[in-house]
């Protein structure tokens, strides 16, 4: 009889390109029990947001996380015209939603992707990555950006929608519309697909309520859960569609919830564009918010994202909370890891789609001299000095290059 | 009646001495706040009564000379219920409700480290977010606290 041996997965890399660290006690190939430490993005983020203005908080809120960006925002905007009692313009409301969808239709299909990769199916990562890019391309053309959209101004959008774009969008809702069926027939005989992700990560519908799971993963339990239908938010009131469920309760289930809703974020997308309101995107919002406080709630690609702002009188909120999808489900995969093989870790990880910036969120002091060493927090100034003579030192001169900006 | 000004009465019901202390914000939003003594009673008949599907998040917040904290409760029909209570900062302290919600566990570890309140019940268990050298006492929510003040300890450690 041996001890179980414990070992340590992370924080680098565990399975995406995030950190977080995992402690596996495993029997032979068997995981036993595992639990899961996070906080290496943390940035203080919250708590710089006291310190900045409501205007400046929305930038910095759209870059806790590159995927979900446009949730961010979009929330915590939501939060703060709820309280200066800000009637959205209806149009911006469209328009805030179908960015909303175009990101999920780029997050999912960057999920299916790693996914596949995660299970040695790279060709399905590289399909869906090459897919993904129509997309991308799009919310380049309607937004400015690829990632972090500055979509969102307080009281409605920057944006507007032109005819032409609008022409666009359908014509790429079409094209992903064909390719996403494909992976649909694809995930529905591929063996390699449906043998790898069935009965991996399972977790029953009793569990995903008893442990608050939100998102794709909830919804593959059987559990309808979906923001925008609960408790609508910017044009959803107003569109048809479906919350996509599956009872296959593990990864496989998830996959073809994803896949599902990506159908229905073309629908809602069809019908955005075909029934955009005229009107105004935007009307003006005070730079100094009234007293009061707010909770918002937005349908990220991975569940709910939660958003309370109390405001105080002034240009800066006096709280600024955010709770992130991902940390309302990392304590399912802990649950999800347990009595299952050490090889199903990656995958398991993956499943929910885990975004460790937006979880975290505060400050993470780097020892980077070593032990014992001083330890300063270094503000932007010093660092980007700290660069320029970095990089002197290595042989490389700026002074051209930025002598050649300031022409 | 609406869903909820229909929890406003079954709430006022059962505990009278929430008379005007529950706001209606506006459609699918509710506050109430209730003093720490009496919180876990309302909390478990919410629980247990109103159909809650699940704890969505706990903000902890630093008003002066307390310490407040909001419970987001989400229920299935979309309306969120947000019962807040609050303890002196000079000893804040308060009861884990890991119990009713596992998922809570994180939300009282961000409340300990974050503002430094001692989770009563809370399990042994790894800290969150705040990495495992931080120094003790240092809490960067509160209002007072500065970057300023980690270097300055980090300058007399090192001196």
């Amino acid at each position: 009889m041996h001890d179980n041996m414990e070992i340590p997965v992370g924080p680098q890399h565990p399975a995406l390109k995030e950190p977080a660290s995992f402690r596996l006690s495993l029997s032979g190939e068997k995981i036993m029990q595992a639990s899961v430490r996070l906080g290496y993005n943390h940035r203080g983020i919250e708590k710089a947001c006291e310190e900045r203005t409501y205007i400046q908080d929305l930038y910095l809120i759209e870059r806790i996380c590159g995927i979900c960006s446009h949730a961010h925002s979009t929330a915590f905007a939501q939060a703060v015209e709820e309280i200066a009692g800000v009637n959205l313009p209806k149009r911006a409301a469209y328009i805030r939603t179908l960015v909303g969808e175009l990101e999920r239709i780029h997050s999912h299909l960057l999920w299916l992707g790693v996914a596949g990769h995660e299970i040695g199916f790279d060709t399905l990562l590289m399909y869906t990555w090459a897919d993904r890019e129509i997309v991308m391309d799009i919310l380049a053309n309607v937004t400015g950006n690829r990632v972090n959209y500055g979509i969102n101004s307080l009281g409605g959008v920057r944006r507007d929608i032109s005819p032409e774009q609008v022409r666009q969008i359908a014509k790429a809702m079409d094209a992903l519309e064909e390719r996403t069926k494909y992976y649909i027939e694809l995930a529905s005989v591929e063996t390699t697909l449906i043998n790898r992700l069935s009965g991996v990560g399972v977790m029953s519908k009793k569990d995903v309520l008893r442990l608050g799971t939100v998102g794709p993963t909830a919804r593959a339990s059987g559990v309808a859960r979906d923001v925008r239908k609960d408790d609508p938010y910017a044009a959803y009131a107003e569109i048809n569609f479906n919350v996509v469920t599956d009872n296959h309760n593990d990864i496989y289930g998830r996959t073809i919830v994803r896949l599902g809703e990506l159908m229905e974020s073309f629908n809602i997308i069809r019908q955005v564009i075909k029934n955009l309101p005229d009107g105004p995107i935007a009307v003006k919002v005070a730079r100094k918010i009234p007293s009061g406080e707010a909770v918002s709630r937005y349908e990220a690609p991975r569940g709910e994202d939660l958003h309370y702002v109390k405001a105080n009188g002034t240009e800066s909120p006096e709280r600024v909370k955010v709770r992130a999808p991902t940390l309302a489900n990392i304590q399912s995969v802990a649950f999800m890891l347990e009595d299952r093989y050490l090889a199903d870790m990656p995958i398991v990880v993956a499943a929910i789609d885990p975004c460790f910036s937006c979880t975290d969120r505060s400050i993470a002091i780097k020892d980077a001299e070593g032990k014992g060493k001083k330890k300063k927090i270094v503000d932007w100034e010093s660092l980007r000095l700290h660069g320029i003579e970095w990089y002197s030192k290595q042989g490389i001169d700026f002074t051209a290059l930025n002598k050649r900006f300031k022409r | 009646m609406n869903e909820e000004e229909k929890i406003q009465q079954e709430l006022l019901k059962n505990f009278a001495f929430l008379e005007n202390k529950i706001k209606i914000q506006r459609v699918r939003r509710i506050f109430i706040e209730v003093p720490l003594e009496k919180f876990f009673a309302v909390f478990d008949y919410a629980v247990k009564n109103l159909g809650v599907s699940m704890l969505s998040a706990l903000s902890g917040l630093d008003e002066g000379e307390n310490f407040s904290f909001i419970y987001h409760l989400a229920l299935a029909n979309g309306i969120m219920l947000n019962f807040k209570t609050g303890v002196a900062k000079n000893a804040p302290l308060l009861k884990t409700v890991t119990g009713y919600f596992p998922s809570a566990e994180i939300y009282e570890r961000e409340l300990a480290d974050l503002l430094g309140v001692e989770v009563i019940g809370l399990k042994k268990g790894k800290r969150y977010p705040l990495p495992d050298n931080w120094p003790e006492g240092q809490y960067p929510l509160r209002k007072g606290w500065k970057k300023e003040a980690l270097n300055k300890q980090e300058d007399k450690k090192n001196a």
